[in-house]
């Protein structure tokens, strides 16, 4: 059995099967998983902001969907991913309170602009599961791409 | 004027920002207390700029469920403000309210969700009097929102607030007890440029 390593908030992390990665407590941040099936090199990314262009402090660049994916992207392609192999997923992107200003719909953003930097990385988004309410934790298996998605008073469910 | 970034104010004014987290808590822990007749006892603010990736888990552990109310703050500030307990002490205050036994915890219903809010409230309420008293601002809530679920998940609103702008979140932590086991801990996020008017208002250059 491999190792559960733990992606924090605006971090991410790359790994090998037999090593799985987690990310806890998705609120309207976006968990970008990344799978290369064949060599199963694995990626995950905790982002938390659309774009890191419209930031004046931007030095954390796992912070932002353009600058994370992309880093991911890298990180996984050193470690002999194929870029042509990996698909993605998504999850994430909730909006945790019910107000109406355009801030607080920072999820909705999120989810648009890591869906925005896979197609100009041109990387298939395979499945996604964003929006509504609720805080998600995220589990991706090296194993499979398994992405499996945990929500308070919810049976888990893989996407 | 160059604008300050919150790391540079809580450099300069480090007892400034303690000192309105303290005024703002106090008065919000009195009106809890009072409301529900309890003696409630409040642990000196704790005032912390921590990176925003660490504030999903500066209430404790990522996953632990918790109740999570927000308001927005208007007029001469503006920004947002929320106040989290865990699920316990929600369970202790909403039973206190609702005059039910004190060990009830079943799922809370639609009549203690409003209960909820109006802690919440009563809460933004006496936090910002006493922040407007102080500054002589008007300073106003909005009506409350109540989120019940991962701390990583509530958290993750007042990260991004503060990720917009910096690198760096503050955090006024207090916790309550006495009577009840109650902890509470207040997030004030101002927008833009809230937190030099509030500096500006109480005398300082900025």
């Amino acid at each position: 059995m491999g190792e559960m390593i733990k992606v924090g908030m605006a971090d991410l992390k790359v790994c090998k099967a037999p090593d799985n990665l987690t990310t806890i407590g998705l609120g309207s941040c976006i968990g970008i998983a990344l799978y290369d099936p064949v060599t199963k090199v694995t990626g995950l990314a905790h982002i938390m902001l659309p774009d890191s262009t419209s930031i004046r402090n931007n030095s954390n660049i796992a912070k932002f969907a353009d600058t994370g994916i992309k880093k991911l992207l890298d990180d996984m392609l050193k470690m002999g991913a194929s870029k042509s192999r990996i698909r993605a997923k998504i999850a994430g992107g909730a909006k945790m309170f019910d107000i109406g200003s355009s801030t607080m719909n920072v999820g909705d953003r999120n989810a648009a602009a890591s869906r925005a930097m896979l197609k100009q990385l041109g990387i298939p988004l395979i499945a996604e599961d964003c929006g509504k309410n609720f805080g998600r934790t995220v589990e991706l298996y090296s194993a499979n791409g398994d992405f499996l998605i945990k929500a308070v008073g919810k049976t888990p469910y893989k996407i | 004027m160059g604008k300050m970034t919150l790391d540079q104010i809580n450099k300069m004014y480090p007892d400034v920002l303690t000192e309105i987290g303290n005024i703002g808590a106090g008065n919000a822990t009195t009106a809890i207390a009072n409301m529900l007749n309890l003696r409630i006892s409040m642990s000196v603010p704790h005032v912390e700029l921590m990176p925003v990736e660490q504030i999903c888990c500066a209430i404790g552990a990522e996953d632990k469920v918790v109740v999570g109310i927000m308001l927005g703050v208007q007029h001469d500030i503006t920004g947002s403000m929320m106040f989290l307990m865990d699920l316990p002490s929600a369970h202790h205050l909403v039973n206190r309210l609702m005059g039910r036994d004190p060990d009830y915890n079943e799922d809370f219903d639609e009549m203690d969700m409003s209960a909820i809010k109006e802690i919440g409230n009563i809460i933004a309420g006496s936090y910002l009097s006493a922040l407007s008293g102080l500054t002589n601002m008007t300073i106003t809530p909005s009506v409350p929102y109540v989120a019940i679920d991962m701390a990583g998940a509530i958290l993750s609103v007042p990260a991004i607030q503060f990720g917009m702008v910096g690198d760096n979140a503050l955090m006024i932590k207090t916790e309550m007890g006495d009577d009840l086991d109650i902890s509470g801990y207040y997030i004030l996020m101002p927008e833009g440029d809230s937190y030099q008017k509030i500096l500006k208002a109480l005398g300082l250059p900025v």
